[in-house]
Protein backbone atom coordinates (compact mmCIF):
# COMPACT_ATOMS: atom_id res chain seq x y z
CA UNK A 1 0.00 0.00 0.00
CA UNK A 2 1.50 3.44 -1.07
CA UNK A 3 1.85 5.56 2.21
CA UNK A 4 2.78 8.88 -0.01
CA UNK A 5 2.47 9.42 -4.01
CA UNK A 6 4.13 12.42 -5.25
CA UNK A 7 3.64 13.20 -8.94
CA UNK A 8 5.82 16.21 -10.36
CA UNK A 9 5.45 18.12 -6.93
CA UNK A 10 6.78 21.46 -6.86
CA UNK A 11 6.79 24.78 -4.83
CA UNK A 12 7.39 27.97 -5.08
CA UNK A 13 7.13 30.90 -2.88
CA UNK A 14 6.01 34.33 -5.10
CA UNK A 15 8.79 34.15 -7.58
CA UNK A 16 11.43 31.65 -5.73
CA UNK A 17 11.32 27.98 -6.43
CA UNK A 18 11.53 26.39 -2.79
CA UNK A 19 10.94 23.06 -4.66
CA UNK A 20 12.02 21.76 -7.60
CA UNK A 21 9.38 18.75 -9.63
CA UNK A 22 9.60 15.70 -7.84
CA UNK A 23 8.12 11.88 -8.13
CA UNK A 24 8.33 9.69 -5.55
CA UNK A 25 6.31 6.64 -3.75
CA UNK A 26 6.22 5.89 -0.52
CA UNK A 27 5.13 2.32 0.57
CA UNK A 28 3.37 1.41 4.12
CA UNK A 29 6.47 0.42 6.79
CA UNK A 30 8.77 2.03 3.89
CA UNK A 31 11.81 4.13 5.36
CA UNK A 32 12.43 7.38 2.70
CA UNK A 33 15.75 9.28 3.26
CA UNK A 34 15.68 12.52 1.16
CA UNK A 35 19.15 13.99 0.97
CA UNK A 36 20.37 17.27 -0.84
CA UNK A 37 22.15 20.41 -0.29
CA UNK A 38 20.76 23.64 1.41
CA UNK A 39 18.03 25.38 -0.34
CA UNK A 40 17.19 21.92 -2.28
CA UNK A 41 13.57 21.75 -0.94
CA UNK A 42 13.75 19.13 2.06
CA UNK A 43 11.61 21.20 4.67
CA UNK A 44 9.87 22.33 1.84
CA UNK A 45 8.91 18.44 0.70
CA UNK A 46 8.44 17.38 4.33
CA UNK A 47 6.03 20.63 5.16
CA UNK A 48 3.73 19.23 2.28
CA UNK A 49 3.92 15.57 3.00
CA UNK A 50 2.67 16.80 6.71
CA UNK A 51 0.03 19.01 4.81
CA UNK A 52 1.30 21.84 6.24
CA UNK A 53 2.06 23.66 2.23
CA UNK A 54 0.01 23.25 -0.64
CA UNK A 55 2.21 22.12 -3.93
CA UNK A 56 2.41 24.77 -6.51
CA UNK A 57 1.88 21.93 -8.92
CA UNK A 58 1.74 18.37 -9.28
CA UNK A 59 -0.19 15.65 -7.56
CA UNK A 60 0.54 14.46 -3.51
CA UNK A 61 -1.17 11.82 -2.11
CA UNK A 62 -0.86 11.61 1.40
CA UNK A 63 -2.74 8.41 2.99
CA UNK A 64 -2.35 9.35 6.69
CA UNK A 65 -5.40 11.39 8.28
CA UNK A 66 -4.07 14.52 10.07
CA UNK A 67 -3.82 13.03 13.42
CA UNK A 68 -1.82 10.16 12.06
CA UNK A 69 1.32 12.22 11.02
CA UNK A 70 4.24 12.95 13.26
CA UNK A 71 6.00 16.18 12.64
CA UNK A 72 9.64 16.40 13.57
CA UNK A 73 10.38 20.51 12.07
CA UNK A 74 13.46 22.37 12.47
CA UNK A 75 11.89 24.09 15.90
CA UNK A 76 10.84 22.12 18.17
CA UNK A 77 6.98 23.44 18.34
CA UNK A 78 6.96 23.49 22.05
CA UNK A 79 6.15 26.65 24.65
CA UNK A 80 9.29 28.01 26.12
CA UNK A 81 7.71 29.39 29.26
CA UNK A 82 5.70 25.43 29.69
CA UNK A 83 7.25 22.60 31.50
CA UNK A 84 8.27 19.61 29.06
CA UNK A 85 5.30 17.73 31.27
CA UNK A 86 2.87 20.86 29.93
CA UNK A 87 4.23 20.80 26.70
CA UNK A 88 3.04 17.28 26.03
CA UNK A 89 0.06 17.20 28.33
CA UNK A 90 -1.19 19.91 25.83
CA UNK A 91 0.20 17.71 22.73
CA UNK A 92 -1.33 14.72 24.50
CA UNK A 93 -5.03 16.30 24.77
CA UNK A 94 -5.27 17.83 21.03
CA UNK A 95 -4.03 14.37 19.72
CA UNK A 96 -6.52 13.09 22.09
CA UNK A 97 -3.67 10.17 23.61
CA UNK A 98 -5.32 7.34 25.42
CA UNK A 99 -3.71 7.04 28.76
CA UNK A 100 -1.66 10.55 28.12
CA UNK A 101 0.45 10.38 31.28
CA UNK A 102 1.52 6.74 31.30
CA UNK A 103 2.61 7.58 27.71
CA UNK A 104 4.14 11.08 28.55
CA UNK A 105 6.11 9.84 31.43
CA UNK A 106 7.34 6.45 29.55
CA UNK A 107 8.63 9.05 26.69
CA UNK A 108 10.35 11.30 29.01
CA UNK A 109 12.49 8.37 30.86
CA UNK A 110 12.81 6.86 27.65
CA UNK A 111 14.57 9.94 26.03
CA UNK A 112 16.27 10.80 29.13
CA UNK A 113 14.41 14.00 30.23
CA UNK A 114 12.52 12.78 33.00
CA UNK A 115 14.44 14.54 35.99
CA UNK A 116 14.23 17.79 33.91
CA UNK A 117 10.46 17.08 33.18
CA UNK A 118 9.11 20.06 35.11
CA UNK A 119 11.84 22.83 34.35
CA UNK A 120 10.65 25.28 31.54
CA UNK A 121 11.69 24.23 28.30
CA UNK A 122 13.26 27.84 27.71
CA UNK A 123 16.41 26.38 30.03
CA UNK A 124 16.65 23.49 28.50
CA UNK A 125 20.09 22.92 26.06
CA UNK A 126 19.31 22.73 21.92
CA UNK A 127 19.97 19.04 22.30
CA UNK A 128 17.53 18.42 25.13
CA UNK A 129 14.52 20.79 22.75
CA UNK A 130 15.46 18.37 20.04
CA UNK A 131 14.95 15.32 22.98
CA UNK A 132 11.78 16.63 23.71
CA UNK A 133 10.62 17.49 20.04
CA UNK A 134 10.95 13.60 19.04
CA UNK A 135 8.98 12.73 21.97
CA UNK A 136 6.39 15.37 20.95
CA UNK A 137 6.44 13.99 17.91
CA UNK A 138 6.08 10.25 19.01
CA UNK A 139 3.51 11.14 21.30
CA UNK A 140 0.24 10.18 19.96
CA UNK A 141 2.21 7.36 18.14
CA UNK A 142 1.60 8.39 14.63
CA UNK A 143 1.38 6.32 11.22
CA UNK A 144 3.46 8.41 9.12
CA UNK A 145 6.61 10.11 10.69
CA UNK A 146 8.01 12.76 8.72
CA UNK A 147 11.41 14.15 10.84
CA UNK A 148 13.47 16.87 9.38
CA UNK A 149 17.02 16.26 10.31
CA UNK A 150 16.10 14.13 13.18
CA UNK A 151 19.82 13.44 14.54
CA UNK A 152 19.69 17.87 14.72
CA UNK A 153 21.86 18.77 17.95
CA UNK A 154 21.36 15.64 19.62
CA UNK A 155 24.79 14.38 21.45
CA UNK A 156 26.28 10.69 20.71
CA UNK A 157 23.95 9.40 23.50
CA UNK A 158 20.63 11.05 22.25
CA UNK A 159 21.55 10.27 18.57
CA UNK A 160 22.00 6.65 19.69
CA UNK A 161 18.50 7.41 21.37
CA UNK A 162 17.54 8.42 17.92
CA UNK A 163 18.51 5.20 16.43
CA UNK A 164 17.04 2.68 19.02
CA UNK A 165 14.12 4.59 18.63
CA UNK A 166 13.93 4.20 14.87
CA UNK A 167 15.27 0.49 14.51
CA UNK A 168 11.84 -0.54 16.96
CA UNK A 169 9.59 1.46 14.67
CA UNK A 170 10.68 0.99 11.37
CA UNK A 171 8.95 -2.19 11.15
CA UNK A 172 5.43 -0.93 12.04
CA UNK A 173 5.33 2.49 10.71
CA UNK A 174 6.53 4.63 7.57
CA UNK A 175 8.97 7.19 7.53
CA UNK A 176 9.87 10.17 5.46
CA UNK A 177 12.82 11.65 6.72
CA UNK A 178 15.43 14.38 5.62
CA UNK A 179 18.80 14.72 6.65
CA UNK A 180 22.33 15.69 6.16
CA UNK A 181 23.85 13.08 7.23
CA UNK A 182 22.06 9.54 5.20
CA UNK A 183 25.21 7.32 6.04
CA UNK A 184 23.61 7.13 9.82
CA UNK A 185 20.68 5.96 8.38
CA UNK A 186 21.45 3.53 5.65
CA UNK A 187 20.62 0.60 7.65
CA UNK A 188 16.79 1.89 7.98
CA UNK A 189 16.59 3.17 4.64
CA UNK A 190 13.76 1.81 1.64
CA UNK A 191 14.70 4.28 -0.41
CA UNK A 192 16.56 7.70 -0.71
CA UNK A 193 15.48 10.63 -2.57
CA UNK A 194 18.03 13.10 -3.83
CA UNK A 195 17.13 16.65 -4.20
CA UNK A 196 18.74 19.76 -6.00
CA UNK B 1 -19.15 19.37 20.94
CA UNK B 2 -17.52 18.27 24.53
CA UNK B 3 -14.07 17.39 22.78
CA UNK B 4 -14.18 20.35 21.19
CA UNK B 5 -14.63 22.51 24.10
CA UNK B 6 -12.38 20.99 26.17
CA UNK B 7 -9.76 21.45 23.25
CA UNK B 8 -10.58 25.25 23.38
CA UNK B 9 -10.37 24.84 27.03
CA UNK B 10 -6.78 23.49 27.31
CA UNK B 11 -5.66 26.37 24.93
CA UNK B 12 -7.06 29.13 26.62
CA UNK B 13 -5.53 27.72 29.72
CA UNK B 14 -2.31 27.17 27.95
CA UNK B 15 -2.53 30.75 26.76
CA UNK B 16 -3.54 32.23 30.83
CA UNK B 17 -0.43 29.92 32.36
CA UNK B 18 2.32 31.25 29.69
CA UNK B 19 0.84 34.90 30.41
CA UNK B 20 1.00 34.26 34.02
CA UNK B 21 4.70 33.04 34.04
CA UNK B 22 6.09 35.60 31.07
CA UNK B 23 3.74 38.28 32.29
CA UNK B 24 4.01 39.78 28.69
CA UNK B 25 0.64 41.35 28.04
CA UNK B 26 -0.95 42.03 30.63
CA UNK B 27 0.90 44.43 32.64
CA UNK B 28 1.54 46.15 29.48
CA UNK B 29 -1.94 46.93 29.01
CA UNK B 30 -2.89 48.03 31.73
CA UNK B 31 -0.42 50.59 32.00
CA UNK B 32 -0.61 51.35 28.58
CA UNK B 33 -5.09 52.18 29.32
CA UNK B 34 -4.26 53.62 32.65
CA UNK B 35 -1.80 56.08 31.28
CA UNK B 36 -4.19 56.56 28.53
CA UNK B 37 -6.55 57.54 30.72
CA UNK B 38 -4.16 60.11 32.79
CA UNK B 39 -3.22 61.60 29.46
CA UNK B 40 -6.89 62.54 28.42
CA UNK B 41 -7.10 63.85 31.96
CA UNK B 42 -4.75 66.68 31.29
CA UNK B 43 -5.34 66.58 27.50
CA UNK B 44 -9.10 67.66 28.37
CA UNK B 45 -10.21 70.91 28.87
CA UNK B 46 -11.76 71.31 32.52
CA UNK B 47 -14.57 72.27 31.04
CA UNK B 48 -14.78 69.65 28.27
CA UNK B 49 -18.13 67.38 28.35
CA UNK B 50 -19.01 63.75 29.70
CA UNK B 51 -19.76 62.87 26.12
CA UNK B 52 -16.39 63.91 24.82
CA UNK B 53 -14.59 62.14 27.65
CA UNK B 54 -16.64 59.10 27.32
CA UNK B 55 -15.97 59.23 23.74
CA UNK B 56 -11.80 58.67 24.59
CA UNK B 57 -12.77 55.86 27.47
CA UNK B 58 -13.96 53.74 23.77
CA UNK B 59 -10.40 54.89 21.87
CA UNK B 60 -8.51 53.65 25.12
CA UNK B 61 -10.26 50.42 25.07
CA UNK B 62 -9.93 49.72 21.55
CA UNK B 63 -5.98 50.67 21.55
CA UNK B 64 -5.53 48.31 24.74
CA UNK B 65 -7.44 45.79 23.29
CA UNK B 66 -5.10 46.36 19.99
CA UNK B 67 -2.43 45.95 22.20
CA UNK B 68 -3.07 42.43 23.55
CA UNK B 69 -4.38 41.19 19.87
CA UNK B 70 -0.65 42.55 18.70
CA UNK B 71 1.13 39.78 21.09
CA UNK B 72 -1.87 37.10 21.10
CA UNK B 73 -0.03 35.05 18.60
CA UNK B 74 4.12 35.97 19.35
CA UNK B 75 4.73 32.59 21.53
CA UNK B 76 2.86 30.66 18.63
CA UNK B 77 5.26 32.55 15.77
CA UNK B 78 8.48 32.80 17.74
CA UNK B 79 8.48 28.96 18.28
CA UNK B 80 6.40 27.51 15.32
CA UNK B 81 4.38 26.71 17.64
CA UNK B 82 1.24 26.72 15.22
CA UNK B 83 2.65 24.07 13.30
CA UNK B 84 1.85 21.43 15.92
CA UNK B 85 -0.95 23.17 16.91
CA UNK B 86 -2.27 22.55 12.99
CA UNK B 87 -1.31 19.41 12.47
CA UNK B 88 -3.32 17.97 15.50
CA UNK B 89 -6.74 16.13 14.72
CA UNK B 90 -8.95 18.28 16.78
CA UNK B 91 -10.96 21.27 14.99
CA UNK B 92 -8.83 24.25 14.11
CA UNK B 93 -11.26 26.85 15.03
CA UNK B 94 -10.50 25.62 18.51
CA UNK B 95 -7.29 27.59 18.21
CA UNK B 96 -9.35 30.50 17.72
CA UNK B 97 -11.60 29.70 20.87
CA UNK B 98 -9.07 29.41 23.04
CA UNK B 99 -7.13 32.55 21.91
CA UNK B 100 -10.45 34.72 22.02
CA UNK B 101 -11.07 33.60 25.66
CA UNK B 102 -7.62 34.45 27.13
CA UNK B 103 -7.68 37.96 24.86
CA UNK B 104 -11.07 38.27 26.63
CA UNK B 105 -9.71 37.23 29.65
CA UNK B 106 -6.72 40.09 29.66
CA UNK B 107 -8.99 42.88 28.32
CA UNK B 108 -11.63 42.15 31.46
CA UNK B 109 -9.12 42.54 33.81
CA UNK B 110 -7.54 46.40 32.33
CA UNK B 111 -11.23 47.32 32.28
CA UNK B 112 -11.96 46.57 35.88
CA UNK B 113 -9.19 48.77 36.54
CA UNK B 114 -9.94 51.25 33.67
CA UNK B 115 -13.23 51.72 34.43
CA UNK B 116 -12.99 52.92 37.60
CA UNK B 117 -10.05 55.20 36.83
CA UNK B 118 -12.19 56.96 34.43
CA UNK B 119 -15.00 57.00 36.77
CA UNK B 120 -12.08 58.83 39.37
CA UNK B 121 -10.63 60.97 36.66
CA UNK B 122 -13.81 62.05 34.02
CA UNK B 123 -17.49 61.09 35.13
CA UNK B 124 -19.51 58.16 36.35
CA UNK B 125 -20.51 54.64 34.33
CA UNK B 126 -23.45 53.67 33.77
CA UNK B 127 -25.24 50.15 33.53
CA UNK B 128 -25.58 50.54 29.25
CA UNK B 129 -21.58 52.14 29.28
CA UNK B 130 -20.59 48.68 31.39
CA UNK B 131 -22.99 46.39 28.81
CA UNK B 132 -21.65 48.39 26.10
CA UNK B 133 -18.19 47.35 26.70
CA UNK B 134 -19.17 43.82 27.49
CA UNK B 135 -20.60 43.53 24.09
CA UNK B 136 -17.60 45.20 22.53
CA UNK B 137 -15.36 43.35 23.92
CA UNK B 138 -16.42 39.84 22.27
CA UNK B 139 -16.71 41.79 18.90
CA UNK B 140 -12.92 43.12 19.37
CA UNK B 141 -11.59 39.64 20.75
CA UNK B 142 -13.34 37.84 18.07
CA UNK B 143 -12.60 39.65 15.47
CA UNK B 144 -9.12 40.85 16.52
CA UNK B 145 -7.99 37.26 17.02
CA UNK B 146 -8.63 36.32 13.51
CA UNK B 147 -6.89 39.56 12.10
CA UNK B 148 -3.88 39.16 14.56
CA UNK B 149 -3.48 35.18 12.95
CA UNK B 150 -3.47 36.41 9.69
CA UNK B 151 -1.08 39.55 10.48
CA UNK B 152 0.98 36.75 12.27
CA UNK B 153 2.09 34.95 9.09
CA UNK B 154 3.21 38.17 7.29
CA UNK B 155 6.42 40.26 7.49
CA UNK B 156 4.92 43.82 8.67
CA UNK B 157 2.67 42.13 11.25
CA UNK B 158 2.91 45.01 13.69
CA UNK B 159 1.58 47.56 11.29
CA UNK B 160 -0.78 44.77 9.46
CA UNK B 161 -2.39 44.65 12.33
CA UNK B 162 -3.78 47.87 13.28
CA UNK B 163 -4.65 48.73 9.25
CA UNK B 164 -6.97 45.17 9.44
CA UNK B 165 -8.46 45.92 12.62
CA UNK B 166 -9.74 49.80 13.21
CA UNK B 167 -11.51 49.79 9.96
CA UNK B 168 -14.04 47.05 11.45
CA UNK B 169 -13.98 47.96 14.81
CA UNK B 170 -15.47 51.19 13.76
CA UNK B 171 -19.00 49.51 14.22
CA UNK B 172 -17.91 48.93 17.20
CA UNK B 173 -17.09 52.10 18.41
CA UNK B 174 -20.37 53.62 16.78
CA UNK B 175 -22.51 50.87 19.04
CA UNK B 176 -19.86 51.79 22.07
CA UNK B 177 -20.06 55.35 21.99
CA UNK B 178 -24.11 55.02 21.63
CA UNK B 179 -24.80 52.91 24.53
CA UNK B 180 -22.90 55.60 26.60
CA UNK B 181 -24.21 58.74 25.11
CA UNK B 182 -27.51 58.06 23.94
CA UNK B 183 -31.04 58.34 25.60
CA UNK B 184 -31.96 55.05 24.39
CA UNK B 185 -28.94 53.20 24.21
CA UNK B 186 -30.82 49.36 24.10
CA UNK B 187 -30.58 49.82 20.20
CA UNK B 188 -26.79 50.65 20.30
CA UNK B 189 -26.58 47.44 22.53
CA UNK B 190 -28.69 45.17 20.12
CA UNK B 191 -26.36 46.80 17.13
CA UNK B 192 -23.32 45.47 19.22
CA UNK B 193 -24.80 42.36 19.80
CA UNK B 194 -25.86 41.73 16.34
CA UNK B 195 -21.83 42.72 15.42
CA UNK B 196 -21.10 40.22 17.63
CA UNK B 197 -23.71 37.69 16.50
CA UNK B 198 -22.23 37.91 12.49
CA UNK B 199 -18.58 38.93 13.26
CA UNK B 200 -18.11 35.67 15.59
CA UNK B 201 -19.56 33.27 13.38
CA UNK B 202 -17.84 34.89 10.57
CA UNK B 203 -14.42 34.74 12.53
CA UNK B 204 -14.72 31.46 13.78
CA UNK B 205 -15.41 30.11 10.39
CA UNK B 206 -12.33 32.09 8.86
CA UNK B 207 -9.90 30.68 11.07
CA UNK B 208 -9.47 27.76 9.63
CA UNK B 209 -8.26 29.25 6.21
CA UNK B 210 -5.96 31.78 7.76
CA UNK B 211 -3.97 29.33 9.40
CA UNK B 212 -3.73 26.80 7.00
CA UNK B 213 -2.85 27.50 3.18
Amino acid sequence: MTMIRARGVARSFGDKRALEPVDFDLESRGFLVVTGPNGSGKTTLLRLCAGLLIPTSGELEVDAERGQVGYLAHEPLVYRELTAIENLDLYGRLYRVAERRERIGMLLERFGLWEARSERTGSYSRGMLQRLALCRALLHDPELLILDEPANALDEAGETLLERELDELRRERTFLVASHAPERLDRFATGKLALG
Amino acid sequence: MRRYFLDAGALARKDLLLELRARDTLPAMLLFIVAVLVVFHFALPTNASAHASLGLLWVAILFTALLGLGRSFVAEREQGVLDGLVLAPSDRSAIWVGKVVATLAFLVVAEAVALPAFALFFTSIDGATIAGVALADIGICAVGTVLAAMAAAGRARELLLPLLFLPLAIPIVVGGVGSSLAASSGKYLAFLALYDAIFVLVAWAAFEYVVTE
